[in-house]
């Protein structure tokens, strides 16, 4: 066992770019220490065991990673109030009221719903022009209308409140007062909201979250108006993107794509091996050592940040054979997108149904979808959170 | 003291790993990373309640080990 002293400088890969052998810059160590390009000292992690530890030994702390006075980018000053920022009890008394609404078999009751609301995006997206661009016409309506039902929010507020998750999720280079505007712009606009659904409940989460609340005191207002924020945005910008990311491999490797149009019982399989391949984001949510932790053949002293690289996990090869092919048949479902222990995603089920539908959808009604610019022009947004698409303009065959 | 039994449903499981970090040493994973109980029968035991409330396949089985009555998960 080793105490390293001066940190690899480590610049994750562009959105769109494939991303750097880990191994290769660690010179073959599975954890080390690297400096962002933020500045941030941190230890990188990888290898599917090692990545799963951070995640699931609650030495590791979330709460810490994130507290005030820690260097963090505005996505982890948004969880710092959040459930995703937080370790047990704090986070478990929180989970466990929304949980129920998560389960699977609570979100395959949705299945019918998510499958009718795909399929008037493709009858809207079938009678207007070509070439359309999917982000507006399809990836981001999907979920953003799912879960707006499902919280009890009006989906006629879309733009703004992306507006305001752009800035909070978005570019990690940003200023910190920009994105503290915009967090406090989206916590009024859910305070308001709140408000409204307090005077006249309905059958949503929202208005459950607010039983709790008031009738239980299970939450305080704070942390009721965080958890409305972060299931929102939780709900929307990842799935949207996932979905995009998906396509771009789709299209990649046409073989695969066809082998989905020939037999649509592979496509809840497909979606797993989708979720291990597409890249989402670069830099997983830090944790934070509460104690010295032996892991990967070294001591990661306590108070050091560490980040779990599940990318690492996903390719592998001692989980995953031939990790680097992407083969719609296998069977991928460990992969460790979701991530595992207590912060595993709450909507993991709600977006494996949203991508096996959305799948279905396109795969099944638009012959010959494709990209209607080469790659090279495709344009993310900056940000290093998630990978996240401006356009994505493409056409299909006419039936 | 209450003794409860717990099971863990291996099918409907989806290795999400929170019964683990909720309840470590109540629950582990096997080589397919799908939960079972450390031990099956225990005494009654708060974290291994919100351990069975958050798993989201509701996979966990938690019943009054001498009544066989299912235990109130809230």
């Amino acid at each position: 066992m080793t105490v390293e002293s001066s940190p690899v400088k480590f610049t994750p890969a562009l959105p769109g770019q494939p991303a750097a052998d880990i191994r290769t810059i660690s010179g073959d160590r599975p954890v080390f220490r690297a400096e962002l390009p933020d500045g941030r000292i941190v230890w990188l992690v990888s290898g599917y065991e090692n990545v799963r530890q951070v995640m699931i030994d609650q030495r590791f702390s979330r709460a810490l990673a994130v507290a005030p006075g820690q260097a963090r980018p505005g996505v982890e000053m948004f969880a710092a109030g959040s459930i995703n920022g937080m370790d047990p009890p704090e986070h478990t008394r929180l989970r466990k009221l929304v949980a129920s609404a998560f389960t699977v078999r609570r979100i395959d009751a949705l299945r019918p719903r998510v499958a009718s609301i795909v399929g008037e995006l493709i009858d809207a997206m079938l009678d207007g022009p070509q070439p359309a661009d999917l982000v507006t016409g399809f990836s981001l309506p999907l979920p953003t209308q799912v879960i707006c039902e499902m919280l009890g929010v009006p989906a006629a507020d879309l733009e703004q409140f992306h507006a305001w998750s752009d800035v909070i999720i978005g570019d990690w280079q940003r200023d910190g007062d920009e994105i503290m505007t915009a967090l406090a712009e989206l916590y009024g606009y859910f305070g308001a909201l709140i408000a409204v659904r307090r005077a006249r409940p309905a059958g949503d989460l929202m208005s459950a979250l607010i039983a709790a609340r008031d009738d239980a005191d299970r939450l305080s207002e704070e942390e009721l108006t965080a958890m409305c924020c972060t299931l929102l945005i939780g709900g929307h910008e990842t799935t949207a993107n996932e979905i995009n990311l998906s396509l771009l491999l789709l299209f990649d490797h046409p073989g695969e794509a066809a082998k989905l149009r020939a037999d649509p019982g592979l496509i809840p399989g497909a979606v797993e091996e989708l979720l291990r391949c597409a890249r989402l984001g670069n830099l997983p949510p830090a944790r934070m050592t509460r104690e010295d932790v032996a892991i990967g053949g070294v001591v990661i002293p306590a108070g050091e940040q560490v980040m779990p690289l599940i990318g690492t996990a996903n390719k592998d090869p001692l989980v995953f054979s031939d990790p680097g092919r992407f083969d719609v048949s296998r069977d991928a479902a460990s992969h460790l997108t979701f991530g595992a222990g207590v912060h595993h995603c709450l909507g993991a089920q709600l977006a494996r149904v949203e991508l096996q539908e959305a799948f279905r959808g396109l795969i099944g009604r638009l012959p010959g979808l494709r990209l209607a610019v080469p790659a090279s022009e495709l344009e993310f947004k900056p940000g290093m959170a998630i990978h996240s698409l401006r356009e994505l303009p493409v056409r299909w065959d006419e039936p | 003291m209450t003794r409860w039994k717990i099971s863990v449903d291996k099918h409907a499981c989806i290795s999400s790993g929170m019964c683990v970090a909720i309840a470590p040493g109540r629950f582990v994973l096997d080589g397919q990373q799908r939960s079972g109980p450390v031990e099956a029968v225990i005494e009654a035991d708060e974290d291994v309640r919100d351990a069975a409330a958050s798993c989201p396949s509701e996979a966990i089985r938690l019943v009054d080990a001498d009544t066989g009555q299912p235990v109130d998960l809230d």
